[in-house]
């Protein structure tokens, strides 16, 4: 296990360098003085070179990377020149708001995926394996902004049954909140669960076919303890640890979810920021998820690894 | 795919059996959901291509008349916020849209390919150092890094098509050097460089044909993503400019008129889904028309 750990922590470690050398090197394309970009309609030459002064753009690339990397690292992610707030207290505020967006949509994503996945395997190349192929495609080539706006469109102009937005936070009113929080949940969680059906369906399919089936079924096992044990308990292993992989995805999806449902979390707030020029928050909010990404990788490397004893020899 | 394709006994074999990318064809037509995709593309590049011909109105041009206008004979998706023509700005958004799918793609085959069969090919530190930066670029969610580039690059539909293009380079870069890695230990290959071929041509005569089934397949879902991609970043106002259309952005306008003109959000909307749902397929019908293993 230790052995295993330091190997996945030497490759991760460079990873994280070369991510912060990516976000910081970002600030080289704005086109022209970044310390002109940053000012916006300040032309004063004087507040520029204050600018200048304050973010280090006037020493060398390597020292001004050095200066950055040394304050993230300390939690200090510069500061919002749009809120006048450090960047780092923003995140922190914000970043609850996606978790509880992510959390659920991942529920709702694995209680269609999961069992649709099952069922499509169970009746191969029957018109339920049909079925849900093809409700899995029209899940993969939806864009989830437009899922979002038909079902604005469905729900809350038409029926108004559902709020179109307004967030209000679980511990306000708890009752609320999801009433808000449903249908953005509902939007990201479809294409994940479409991912997550094609997934289960080709796992479930591999283990269906195992020798091991074979001998609970010959034992005379009933069929539900042959596929409700034996076959998902294998089959759901790498669905789980994929999961993970999809975190991605669901941050993608949240970016432009939460700017349809107006909720204030992660994704509203770097889409503020690339219009308010507020590059600091920029970077912030990308080296967040990508670090996120990362460590939530690692964790799915360690369950994989922690549940399947091949791994462990 | 095996020595006859690396050109040792190609012009005799071709004469009795035929040629991989021609099998590969006729297996593709066998597939239902692949040949209605390629139909789909197919339609959808003539519309564009011809979009001034086909379109009714100029689809920049406001009438008053048809102000968020229900759908008529005239206007069969009726009229957006401005008065313009649904349909018109549907069929000249179809440019942007598969414009930046093509471009932003064959930009990332440029530049994902030579990394990769270096990657592969040199092996050693340079393969670590390139891997490291592909995991690096990888952890960053595709959108997110579309959306950070295009931050820093400023708005417009052509850095919107770098970013995309370039958050799309690490899979290319990954897949090729996968694909590396398994063709350079067969022998055709071994004896390529018996006898003395320069590396340079041994990865773009001998390796290269070889892999390039995996990397149309990938190429063709990557058009997909990159298409969801633009119009997500016009729809966040960072691709194609007001008032040239494009799907993403028409669809920005209409999330303000949904109770007024729901058919602004419908068929541009619409227009993305069919289009990806059909290159979707094409991706999945070739995978399966170009696999070996799958026999017919």
């Amino acid at each position: 296990m230790t052995r295993f750990l330091i190997r996945r922590l030497a490759i991760i470690l460079p990873t994280l360098i070369f991510v912060s050398m990516i976000i910081f090197g970002l600030q080289q394309l704005l086109p022209g003085d970044p310390a002109l970009a940053m000012a916006g309609e300040e032309r004063d030459p004087v507040a520029i070179q204050q600018i200048r002064e304050k973010y280090n753009l006037d020493k060398p690339l390597p020292q001004q990377y050095w200066l950055w990397i040394t304050g993230v690292i300390q939690g200090d992610f510069g500061e919002s020149i749009r809120i006048q707030m450090p960047v780092g207290q923003l995140l922190v505020e914000k970043l609850p708001v996606t978790i509880e967006l992510a959390v659920l949509s991942m529920l709702i994503a694995l209680l269609i995926g999961l069992p649709a996945g099952m069922l499509s395997a169970l009746y191969n190349g029957r018109w339920v394996d049909y079925a849900a192929n093809i409700i899995g495609l029209w899940g993969l080539s939806t864009p989830n902004f437009w899922l979002g706006i038909m079902m604005i469109l469905l729900f809350s102009v038409e029926l108004g049954w559902l709020p179109a937005s307004g967030y209000v936070s679980p511990g306000e009113n708890l009752l609320q909140n999801l009433e808000a929080m449903i249908m953005p949940a509902f939007v990201l969680g479809t294409g994940i669960a479409a991912v997550m059906m094609r997934h289960t369906r080709s796992a479930m399919l591999q283990v269906l076919s195992s020798d091991y089936i074979r001998t609970a079924r010959a034992k005379g096992l009933y069929e539900r303890v042959v596929i409700g044990k034996h076959a998902l308990r294998n089959a759901a292993v790498p669905v789980i640890t994929l999961g993970a992989l999809e975190f991605g995805q669901l941050l993608s999806g949240a970016v432009l979810t939460e700017q349809i449902f107006a909720i204030p979390g992660f994704g509203k707030l770097i889409v503020d920021a690339v219009f308010n020029r507020d590059y600091a928050v920029v970077q912030g909010v990308v080296l967040c998820t990508a670090t996120a990404y990362i460590v939530l990788n690692l964790l799915a490397d360690i369950a994989y690894y922690l549940v399947n004893p091949r791994l462990r020899a | 795919m095996t020595a006859e394709t690396a050109g040792i006994s190609a012009s005799a074999m071709r004469s009795t059996e035929e040629s991989p990318a021609r099998r590969a064809f006729r297996r593709l037509l066998k597939r239902k959901g692949a040949v209605i995709g390629l139909l789909v593309v197919t339609l959808f590049i003539l519309v564009a291509a011809l979009a001034g011909l086909v379109a009714p109105y100029d689809p920049t041009e406001a009438d008053w008349s048809a102000l968020r206008a229900a759908p008529t004979p005239a206007h069969p998706f009726g009229g957006d916020e401005l008065g313009r023509d649904v349909l018109s700005r549907v069929i000249f958004g179809a440019r942007a849209s598969l414009l930046a799918g093509v471009i932003s793609v064959g930009l990332a085959l440029l530049l994902g390919i030579p990394v990769g069969l270096l990657s592969g090919y040199a092996g050693g530190l340079l393969d670590g150092l390139i891997m490291r930066l592909t995991d690096a670029m990888l952890a960053v969610p595709f959108l997110i890094l579309a959306i950070a580039l295009a931050a820093f690059l400023g708005p417009s539909l052509g850095n919107a098509m770098i970013a995309i293009g370039l958050s799309a380079t690490p899979v290319f870069v990954r897949l090729t050097r996968a694909q590396v890695q398994a063709v350079k230990v067969e022998d055709y290959i071994e004896a390529a460089r018996a006898i003395g071929n320069p590396p340079l041509r041994i990865a773009l005569r001998h390796i290269l044909p070889n892999i390039w089934p995996a990397l149309l397949v990938q190429a063709t879902l990557t058009i997909a993503s990159a298409i969801i991609a633009e119009a997500s970043l016009s729809f966040l106002g960072l691709g194609q400019q007001p008032p040239a259309p494009s799907w993403g952005s028409m669809l920005n306008a209409a999330k303000d008129f949904l109770t007024q003109a729901p058919w602004m959000a419908i068929y541009p909307g619409l227009s993305i889904f069919v289009v990806v749902l059909s290159f979707n397929l094409l991706g999945d019908g070739l995978r399966d028309a170009l696999d070996p293993r799958h026999r017919d």
